[in-house]
Formats: structure tokens, sequence, C-alpha cells
């Protein structure tokens, strides 16, 4: 079975664990360094970008997590998919920069600004009703990243090779087709 | 575009999790608390133990306050409403607030109803100190429930009472045939919809943090381990003699709940907590849990 990590700092990492369990993979907490030893993928869920910079580096090292971002996949949803890009110019907010797309955040404004909205996947035909909380933007996507998901023809989702990074929330639905999407095409391909 | 729909509040709060959200009163008590890791902030005139000390009636801070403090970080800001009062809750509501505490610690302007929730675009924290009175607020729209505790105390017995409370319910809910829920909902004055989901997902349908007289780490992680989702720290920090250490503290203490290493390892050199006082010996009139129903 297939461990994918749920990086447990701060956020909603029990929501992907849960989403995990019902694709038949094996979720594993991490917040030591040595919880990444055996995993096939991990995900760096939503919480607050300042919170899990702050804390990185303490049992958990940032060279460790970009170790493991070099060769093996990670999904970056929200505040991970502020992690996993760059451009970020809020000095509160440290990015591992591997992924080729320029976010900024909290785009929308305040919680009250949030909302749902249906948008188009590039590798399924039906919507996919995404929920965008305080949600970051994906301002530029460079040439070694590709479109996954668009709202509004803007990208809300892009993946690069073995990286993939969601503006929205898909653990928040009981929609389980982008998670399987990032198990059948970055962590068992990251494998090969 | 559906904005603020119940999911998208209850969303909010699922990001908070395995955090600490710190009541500050200045913009830079809230740099404090963004440095040291908050997942949020509660913006507030005076934090619970100073409204304890100076009488007269708590009521919404001034807007202008909330709003520097909104400026000043990234973090979600919320602010606190009277119990009822759903004007104070429009004005905060219009100022862009990320979540309202409908709380207990400001003097009630109803003590018969609660807020209707549900109608505002903004999303609501209540406090409990038991099951019934967790399904009370969700059934009116509360995205999030926290233990109500004794605020401003430094005292963690109330918090721990209430959440065990809350979790004994839980328990009892799963124990029982379909056809005795009816009767229990009774008992709990809880909505019978929200009881039946409770007593299949064995769970509160939002998520619960706790609340009222954490001052140490070691008390974030007492409540970390007796089911808390995440953490609300008011007079403990910027009462004790080292706020911004002591945030960080427990902002770790709460990642690391269950690692008794990493607890002694920044509850060491921490200077003293704040006093406090025992929530036991209050009089009525200042037992701030007994606010609401």
């Amino acid at each position: 079975m297939l461990q994918i990590g749920v990086l447990a700092i701060q956020g909603a990492f029990y929501k992907h664990a849960e989403t995990l369990k019902s694709l038949q993979t094996q979720p594993v907490i991490v917040k030591y360094a040595a919880d990444l030893a055996h995993l096939d993928g991990l995900i760096i869920p939503g919480g607050e970008s300042t919170v899990i910079t702050r804390q990185l580096g303490y049992r958990l090292a940032w060279e460790d997590l970009y170790a493991f971002a070099q060769h093996k996949a990670v999904f970056g949803t929200c505040a991970g998919l502020i992690m996993l890009g760059k451009g970020c110019t809020d000095p509160r907010v440290r990015q591992l920069g591997l992924l080729d797309a320029t976010i900024e955040r909290n785009a929308y404004g305040s919680q009250i600004e949030s909302f749902t909205e249906d948008i188009t996947l590039s590798f399924d035909e039906h919507p996919f009703h995404a929920v965008f909380i305080r949600a970051p933007k994906i301002l530029k996507v460079g040439k070694e990243a590709e479109i996954v998901a668009t709202f509004r023809g803007e990208a809300v989702m892009v993946r690069q090779k073995y990286l993939l990074g969601a503006a929205f929330h898909p653990e928040l639905t009981h929609d389980i087709r982008i998670h399987d999407y990032f198990i059948r095409h970055c962590v068992t391909q990251s494998g090969k | 575009m559906e904005k603020s729909s119940y999911e998208v509040k209850v969303g909010l709060a699922e990001m908070l999790k395995g955090g600490v959200i710190m009541d500050v009163t200045n913009v830079d008590q809230a740099k404090i608390a963004e440095d040291a890791g908050a997942a949020a902030v509660m913006a507030l005139e005076r934090i619970p133990a100073d409204i304890r000390a100076y009488g007269g009636i708590a009521r919404m801070s001034n807007p202008e306050m909330i709003l520097k403090i909104k400026e000043a970080v990234s973090i979600p800001v919320m602010a606190k409403c009277r119990i009822g009062h759903f004007a104070e809750a429009q004005i905060l509501e219009e100022l862009g607030i990320d979540f309202i505490d409908e709380s207990e610690v400001l003097t009630p302007a109803d003590e018969e109803n609660h807020i209707w929730k549900h109608d505002f675009k903004a999303p609501f924290v209540c406090g409990c100190r038991d099951l019934g009175e967790a399904l009370r607020r969700i059934g009116e729209g509360a995205a999030m429930m926290r233990t109500k505790g004794e605020a401003g105390t430094g005292d963690i017995v109330e918090a721990v009472r209430h959440m065990r409370e809350v979790n004994r319910g839980i328990r009892r809910l799963q124990t029982m045939d379909k056809e005795e829920l009816m009767a229990e909902a009774k008992r709990l004055g809880a909505p019978f919809s929200i009881v039946e989901i409770v007593a299949q997902e064995g769970r509160l349908p939002v998520p619960n943090f706790a609340a009222g007289g954490i001052a140490t780490p070691a008390d974030a992680s007492l409540m970390m381990q007796l089911g808390a989702e995440a953490v609300f720290v008011g007079s403990g920090i910027f009462k004790s003699d080292d706020p911004s250490a002591r945030a960080e503290a427990i902002v770790k203490a709460v990642t690391y709940y269950t690692d008794p290493a990493v607890l002694l390892e920044v509850s060491k050199g921490l200077k003293d907590a704040m006093f406090g006082k025992p929530a036991k010996g209050l009089p009525d009139d200042e037992q701030l849990a007994k606010r609401g129903w």
C-alpha cells in the first residue's frame, strides 16, 4: 500500500488524511524529519503559511523537505501551494521555490470573500466543486509547469512533473478526483 | 460564485487546526503573536483578566483598533461581540473581520437568545460547557466551537471540565440505539438532526477548540490530548512575564502535544506564568462561563 505523508505542523492535515484513506493509501502524519523516510509522496496542507514557515526548522528542517521534494511527489494545497512556489515577497513566508509558478498570498481578501465555485479540470470533463478559503492566486505559470485546472480562465492548479499545487481545498469536499490524480500522475510516476 | 456558504465558514475553522489563536490588544502585540507563530489573533481592547479587574460593561472593541490590527498582520483576525448582540456582529462583518466570537467574556446583550448566525457571511465561534450547548450553537450556525473554560483566570480546571463534558456527551450518543436518540436530544436540548450526525460520526460537525484558562505549554498540551483541535490563549500570554517566548513555546507545544521531550524543552527557561485566580472561588456574577445557555 502506498504511504503518503501529510505535513502536520498546522492546518487541515486531518481532512487530507481522511481523503487518502478513502483512496486505499496509508496516510502518515509528518512532524519529524524521520517521518519522511519511507514515504511515496507528501501533502502540504492548507493552514497559515506564516505558522508553517515559523515552525519548520524545529524538528523537521527545510533542507529535509527540500531534499524530499527533489525526487518525490509533493502536493501543496493553499498554504502548501505557496510553499512549493516562488515569488512571494512577504518576508514572513519562506518558499521551497521548486514549482515554477508565482504565487500571491491571500489574494481575494478576508474570510467573507472566500467562495466555492465549479472549476475546469484538464484531465476530466466534469467540473470540480472547489472551495477557496482566503485563497492564494497563481499569478504566473513558468514554462516548467503546466496548468491542470482553471477558474474563469485563470490557473488554479498546476503540475510540474511530480509536484502538484492547488489554490483551493480538494480535501474539504467528498470528491476524490484530485487526490486520485496526484496519486496516479505524481506519486506512482515518481517511484518509477 | 457562492460566497460564505456554511462549507466555506467551517473550512476556515479547519485551516486553524493545530494552531494557537492569541488575544491581542494592540498592533505591537499582534505582531509579537504573528512572529511567534499564532494561527490567528483575537483583537480586543482588554484581555479577559483585565475585563475582570476593570469591571463595568464589556462591549465590542473599537473598530478603529481592530482595523489597525488587521492591517498589521497577514493571519486571520477575529473579534468578539456580546452574546445576542447582532448589531455588533453586523459592524464586525462590515469591517471585514475573518471570524466573530459571540463571547461570554463580554457582558451579554440578551440573556435568552443567541445570534442567528446563519444570516451572516462571516463565520462564528461560540463557547460551550457541554454537548447540548455546543449543538444549540451549531444549530444557530456556529462554524467552530470552543470550550468556555473560565476566561481570565489562568486556571485550566473549567476548560478541562468542559472538554470532558463534550466528549462524554459524544461517547454517550455513540452507545445509543436509534430509538434512544430523540429522548437524548430532548435531554440535551439540542436539535435532533445534529444529534443524529454526531451519533453517526462520533464527533462534532465543526472543529472543537479549547479556551479559557490556558497559561502554559503544558496546559495547551493537556487540552490537545483531551481532544481539542487547536487552542485559544487569552490572558495567558500577555499577562505573563515573557509574552514572546511563552507564545512561541505554546505554539510548539500545540504541534508536538504528545511529545514530552518537546514539552520539556519549551517549558524550560520560561519566566513566570500569569499569576491567576482560582476559578472555584469566584462569586456567581464573576463566573463568565455561566453566561449564555
